[in-house]
């Protein structure tokens, strides 16, 4: 356990860069799949090929999109934006499917009360349907921030830099302490994102939270 | 760039021999195939007794949720240090990856048995052995090969990965490409990987739909 | 007052909802519309506000045809209750009671204000305005529903089956309230229930309807109670007394 006490700040820097990775990828997840979502909610017929589709994206390996996005679009392989922009479309592939569910378990005397009392079906979108959706959403959400969490490492592999790093450098320079930290690392970066999301939840949702 | 991965690909050149794609393809399906039988050898029973008595359930819970914060780079990685660079250390790190899913799958398509019809099989007289054969196995079925078949995607997907620390599997292309800036390679590598992908899901569903007709 | 000129609600399916239905109910008056279910009287009362559109046929309010109006304005015009009170559940009492009104543009002091005055008349303690409704009573959560309904002082209530999921004793205490309400503020009520016994106390014109929205008997109370106009119309009024 010499390397961890000599390469402390080599670590907590490479702890960062995989935030700087991670985070966008995530928000950019959701930004994108919740409007997805509600889309394949309201049309029927958008619905069966949208989930085909992104359940297709699911199955490629993102090695393999690492490198094909990048040559595709035209930018580096070895630039941030390409990992954050297929790991963002993974998150999305999960999310998507979820959110359609979450908009799906709305009660539908909730919404019709809205209709009443007429809301415009943009108002309620804000007012109803979206904050009532976010505990099935947050459900996803977490799925994505653990499994985003754990492919930005997969990126060391063609040379982006973050808590991979530790895997790809210890593992030429046969260190097994490094590759441990970086496992230990990563877990413990995917646990403390999550329980973030349930504190965010929780916040987000305070009549779930004060109902004895 | 991508022209000149379709000419790689299609210059029949590059599919033969001891390194070939038809090599590599065989080798990436023999892993993966070989990985998820070990884990569901383990992985099957094990879910079925947990859903048959009632006990373990933190078990599935857990390795699901650890199964998806571990960085399978980080097994690889791991083992190829631990076991050295052959076989054992992708095997061992893919049957890790494959273990919690197969088990989640066996556990809930148990528990997914209709409890009313359950607690009738016992109340005339079938033992637990015959309670799982009779009712709980036949409603577990379709959960379970659907547990199977996105367990062979998830391996095959991450055995392109394997090839960072052993020779074998499509994934080499990728390693290889990059290592010597044969970018054609690289790509067409990856487009490989792609297209065996997606023709597996395809397949496996198609498998899937066969399986749950004849089983009605 | 409001009048059914004829209206018929086919579905696409196939499905007839309601066929030729005519009636006036006059304003300031209950009227309720009792029967089975599938006697189409809901979708009768979601022509009033347009959330069923009729296939043919017309729904006048005071004269004008509402399928003229912006249905987003008539909605908020008109108070609407909805069985289990159909409140939003990650509201407060007093934000449910308030939506119109916040709607309307009204200000936070200002719709906040009027939420409390309403939860006084609909006789519950202000300490429930904090409240989320599931921590409220069934029979608390039907009174936020009609506080809300009344937040915008509207001319026309429409009630569908508002006070189907609460017990007798509950209901009872309701029915007098709204009775007190519709006295003192003189609102037009259009009713729906399945509850002959709720229709007589509460109606001044009570409508029996069978299959397909078509009317067995239009009559105040003491008509249907002295007169009954079928089996059916009798047998629902016995089984009432029960």
């Amino acid at each position: 356990m010499n390397w961890v006490s000599q390469n402390m700040d080599l670590a907590l820097g490479l702890l960062l860069t995989h935030l700087s990775l991670a985070v966008p990828a995530i928000v950019l997840a959701v930004l994108v799949a919740v409007p997805l979502g509600w889309l394949a909610h309201r049309k029927r017929r958008v619905r069966g090929p949208l989930l085909t589709g992104v359940g297709l994206l699911y199955a490629v390996p993102s090695l393999a999109l690492f490198i094909l996005v990048p040559s595709l679009f035209g930018f580096s392989i070895r630039s941030s934006a390409n990992i954050i922009i297929v790991l963002a479309i993974y998150g999305v592939a999960i999310l998507v499917r979820t959110c359609a569910d979450a908009f799906d378990a709305v009660p539908a005397d909730v919404r019709q009360a809205a209709d009443a009392l007429g809301y415009s079906t943009w108002k309620r979108f804000w007012s109803v349907d979206l904050p009532l959706s976010v505990p099935v959403t947050m459900a996803g959400v977490r799925v994505v921030v653990v499994s985003t969490v754990s492919l930005v490492t997969v990126g060391s592999v063609i040379g982006v830099q973050s808590l991979g790093t530790l895997f790809t450098d210890g593992f030429q320079r046969g260190i097994i302490p490094e590759v441990l930290t970086g496992l230990v690392l990563t877990v413990l970066l995917a646990v403390a994102m999550d329980v973030l999301c349930v504190l965010i939840e929780r916040a987000l949702t305070p009549w779930n939270r004060r109902r004895a | 760039m991508i022209t000149s991965a379709f000419a790689w690909i299609a210059d029949a050149a590059n599919w033969g021999g001891d390194a070939g794609i038809w090599m590599r393809l065989l080798q990436h399906l023999g892993v993966t195939g070989l990985v998820v039988l070990a884990a569901a050898v383990v992985a099957v029973p094990a879910g079925i007794a947990i859903g048959h008595t009632g006990k373990g359930r933190a078990l599935v819970t857990f390795t699901s949720g650890a199964a998806r914060a571990l960085p399978t780079l980080g097994l690889l990685t791991l083992f190829a240090l631990a076991l050295g660079i052959g076989l054992a250390a992708p095997f061992w790190a893919l049957v890790i990856l494959a273990f919690p899913p197969l088990l989640a799958a066996a556990y809930s398509g148990v528990e997914s048995a209709d409890k009313v019809t359950v607690d009738a099989s016992r109340a005339i007289g079938m033992t637990g052995m015959q309670v799982l054969r009779h009712v709980e196995l036949p409603a577990a079925f379709p959960i379970l090969v659907g547990g199977l078949r996105s367990t062979v995607l998830q391996v095959a997907s991450t055995a392109t990965l394997a090839a960072y620390t052993a020779d074998i599997g499509l994934g080499r292309f990728l390693f290889v490409g990059m290592k010597t800036n044969h970018y054609e390679v690289m790509i067409g590598g990856a487009l490989l990987v792609v297209v065996l992908t997606l023709v597996l899901d395809v397949v496996l569903a198609l498998c899937q739909k066969a399986v749950e007709r004849r089983a009605g | 007052m409001i009048e059914f000129q004829r209206v018929s609600k086919t579905y696409p399916d196939g499905t007839v909802a309601v066929e030729d239905f005519s009636l006036v109910a006059p304003s300031r008056q209950t009227t309720v519309l009792v029967g089975t279910s599938g006697s189409g009287k809901t979708t009768v009362l979601r022509m009033v506000n347009r959330m069923v559109e009729p296939t043919t046929g017309h729904v006048l309010w005071d004269g004008v045809d509402v399928a003229t109006m912006n249905p987003v304005k008539l909605r908020r015009s008109i108070g609407y209750v909805l069985q289990e009170g159909g409140l939003f559940p990650h509201w407060t009492v007093l934000d449910n009671i308030a939506t119109v009104p916040r709607l309307e543009g009204a200000t936070r002091q200002d719709s906040a204000r009027r939420a409390s005055e309403l939860l006084e008349m609909v006789g519950l303690d202000a300490s429930m305005g904090s409240r989320y409704p599931a921590q409220l009573s069934g029979g608390q959560r039907q009174r936020v529903g009609v506080a809300r309904a009344l937040a915008n002082d509207p001319l026309l209530l429409l009630m569908d089956e508002p006070f189907g999921a609460l017990d007798p004793l509950v209901r009872r205490d309701l029915h007098v309230q709204v009775k007190r309400i519709r006295e003192a503020l003189g609102t037009t009520i259009i009713m729906v229930t399945h509850d002959m016994h709720e229709a007589m106390t509460l109606g001044h014109q009570v409508v029996v309807m069978q299959t397909g929205g078509r009317i067995v008997q239009t009559g105040a109370p003491e008509e249907l109670l002295s007169s009954p106009a079928t089996d059916f119309v009798a047998d629902l009024i016995n089984v009432s007394k029960l």
